[in-house]
């Protein structure tokens, strides 16, 4: 691999790749996603003005409507929150080279458990915060589980492709919900359930405005501790837990985990049940901490897909991955005043391309050389 | 709930499953796989629906459509071929491209009214046989036709010319392939533009002729990704898409249909009556294409069939061949 197709005969400067010998460094590394990043905040750019926009004004745009004030960074962090949990569950399925597309469906799916506790109802609704939370905090980790565990046990035992099983998942999740929603829990015959009681809902910093001033009307929820917690403990388990070491082994070299006698099968169901268990989590924050009742449009919009970008983007780490997710939020909070309104969207699949381009840069080194033509 | 009607509107809207999975079919057995299949559609629905909207003529439509999204699918080949990197995230990202661009670009177009469509006809003498006449030959879209035409060709394409053995051996043993002359790298481009280009098709086929109009993302609504599935339980063989294609396509309509009646079977609708029972209906494509994809993979396993040996691993030159 000396002399790359790039080369144009006779031309006087010229591209060598070499293949890297080792990994980047961590600051190369980082250089490299930011510049793929640059590349593709320009090309959506060029789109944005291709549509009749103007892309300074969009961009600057974007950074104002969400870092602008306390008030607006308070609700960025709000969008960041069911972004982080549904990358941490793709982060620690991709580790695996599971490709488990499936974390909007496990996070609608959590959702929906979380809001049966109190639909149902499991827990009578002038419960505490103290019965409610926990309770519906495990009803949303073992729906998702539930949903995660269905394609990595068709991948185990039937060798399905859980791709394809995971995203049809989707579809069904969405269906269920909006069963319940419509026929069951519907309120007045709208597509959506009734409120929850206060004790069902996750505290927000504004309810104690009254001691610290600061806070009044800042909407960041106590969900945004379930996801960090959730990314600390996810970072011991995967650099510094025998399970973790197992993981990365079977996806960077599945034939060398298995002549060391690790149970592939096995592996295959926990992860994708615990990937399955964090979007589930983070279906239950958002609905605990933000919709405050069952209902599938605010929740079903796309969160289990940015999660797969911001995985990638913080190359599967999960404490990377509190940071990428909040820039992220940023996109999607500013985004929902755009117009056209599928920009956020498209910036979103403009940058998982150039990070996917870009990892050429890590594999190879580029080299311009002046020389004559060979 | 005719049978009939029900089959013969499955054949049409299998049409659009048929397209994008033969497509698939050619970018798989050269070895590149492709999940951006969704995001090329809907480039090609958009595409056709207001191309046909500035022009007035559908046939510019669904030409315009294929370009697009062949054009898009290069992209991924830029990416998976020349660049070498995982094929499964590749074809997400063209997925999310792919609807990201089509949303922006199609804003606004779905109050933009309706479009002259593409022909439907009878085909005489066939259209008289009985039972299959009516399902296959009585006003299908002129897409439809095509799609009787492209599953025979497509066949004996990839398993009886040269051209096709050179496609498989670049699926199979793309070190072999290079050996004896044949550019494995140009060929998989070709491929992946034939497989976006279908894929385009079968957008075009939705919003021109069995669902015109753009609905946004809804306008596939994961088709593309079940075409992406039935390709897996067709082993990779046309022949075994298309009849894949039209029993999904004839799901759909059911779906649709069972809705409509108040007696099924001697008792009371339930969907008809309780019209929430629906969104169960509506969950059945996606449940089918998971069990569809449990029976053919255990029939790999039977059959010891296999994808092409090749399928999502780059091809590097100079590395050792598999």
């Amino acid at each position: 691999m000396a002399e790359s197709t790039l080369t144009k005969k006779g031309a006087r400067w010229r591209v060598r790749l070499e293949p890297r010998l080792d990994e980047p460094s961590a600051r190369q590394s980082l250089a490299i996603s930011l510049g793929a990043v640059a590349v593709a905040l320009i090309l959506g750019g060029i789109v944005i003005a291709a549509v009749g926009g103007n892309p300074f004004i969009t961009y600057l745009y974007i950074a104002r409507a969400s870092f602008g004030n306390l008030g607006v960074l308070s609700d960025t962090i709000v969008k960041a929150t069911p972004i982080l949990l549904t990358a941490l569950a793709c982060s620690i399925a991709f580790r695996m080279k599971l490709w488990n597309i499936g974390a909007e469906g496990q996070f609608i799916m959590g959702a929906w458990g979380a809001s049966a506790v109190v639909l149902a109802p499991i827990v009578p609704a002038e419960s505490s915060r103290w019965l409610f939370i926990p309770v519906m905090t495990v009803a949303g980790l073992a729906m998702g589980a539930a949903w995660g565990f269905i394609p990595g046990y068709l991948k185990a035992k039937f060798n399905v492709n859980e791709i394809i099983s995971s995203l049809m998942l989707n579809y069904i999740a969405i269906s269920w919900v909006n069963f319940w929603i419509f026929g069951v829990w519907s309120e007045g015959g709208f597509q959506m359930s009734p409120k929850f009681p206060e004790g069902a809902s996750l505290p927000r910093l504004s309810e104690y405005a009254s001691q610290i001033p600061i806070l009044r009307g800042l909407t960041t929820h106590a969900g945004l501790l379930f996801g960090i917690a959730a990314a600390v403990i996810l970072w011991f388990i995967v650099y510094r837990s025998r399970w973790g070491y197992e993981i990365r082994l079977i996806g960077d070299n599945p034939q060398a985990a298995k002549y060391a006698g690790l149970n592939i099968a096995r592996n295959t169901i926990l992860v994708m049940a615990l990937s399955g268990a964090l979007a589930g989590l983070g279906g239950m924050s958002e609905v605990a901490g933000v919709v405050r009742r069952l209902q599938t449009a605010p929740l079903a919009t796309g969160y289990g897909f940015t999660g797969i970008i911001v995985a990638w983007l913080a190359k599967l780490n999960p404490l990377l991955i509190i940071l990428v997710s909040i820039l992220f939020g940023a996109l999607i909070l500013a985004g929902r005043e755009i117009q056209p309104s599928g920009i956020p969207k498209m910036i979103q699949g403009i940058i998982l391309v150039c990070l996917i381009a870009s990892d050429f840069l890590s594999r190879y080194r580029v080299r311009w050389t002046r020389g004559e033509a060979e | 709930m005719d049978p009939i009607v029900i089959l013969q509107a499955g054949v049409a809207s299998g049409t659009v499953l048929l397209f994008a999975a033969l497509g698939e079919v050619f970018a798989e057995r050269s070895g590149v796989l492709n999940l951006g299949v969704e995001g090329m559609m809907l480039i090609g629905a958009m595409t056709a629906f207001s191309t046909t909207i500035a022009t007035g003529n559908p046939w510019i439509g669904v030409l315009a459509a294929m370009i697009a999204a062949g054009l898009l699918s290069q992209i991924h080949a830029f990416i998976a071929v020349t660049l070498q990197a995982d094929q499964v995230v590749s074809g997400l990202a063209l997925t999310m491209v792919g609807a990201g661009i089509s949303l922006v670009l199609g804003e606004g177009l779905s109050k933009a009214g309706t479009v002259s469509l593409l022909p439907n006809f009878s085909i005489p003498w066939l259209s008289a046989l009985p039972v299959l006449g009516p399902i296959f030959f009585t006003k299908q879209s002129i897409l439809v036709y095509l799609g009787y035409l492209m599953t025979p060709l497509a066949w004996y394409y990839i398993n009886h010319t040269r051209p096709g053995l050179h496609l498989r051996a670049v699926g199979e043993y793309p070190a072999a392939a290079d050996a004896l002359g044949i550019n494995v790298f140009r060929l998989r481009y070709a491929y992946i533009f034939v497989g976006g280009a279908l894929a385009g098709l079968a957008g075009a086929t939705i919003s021109l002729a069995v669902a015109p109009g753009w609905f946004s993302e809804l306008t596939t609504g994961g088709q593309g990704w079940i075409a992406v599935g039935l390709v897996i339980f067709a082993q990779w063989d046309p022949i075994r898409a298309a009849i894949g294609s039209y029993a999904f396509g004839a799901l759909r309509r059911l779906i649709l249909d069972i809705q409509a009646p108040l007696l099924l079977f001697g008792v009371d609708n339930p969907f008809y009556y309780n019209p929430y029972f629906s969104f169960f209906l509506q969950m059945l494509p996606y449940a089918f294409t998971v069990i569809v994809l449990v029976i053919g993979s255990r029939e790999a396993v039977r059959k010891r069939l296999g994808a092409p040996a090749a399928l999502g691993e780059p091809y590097i030159r100079g590395e050792r061949g598999k």
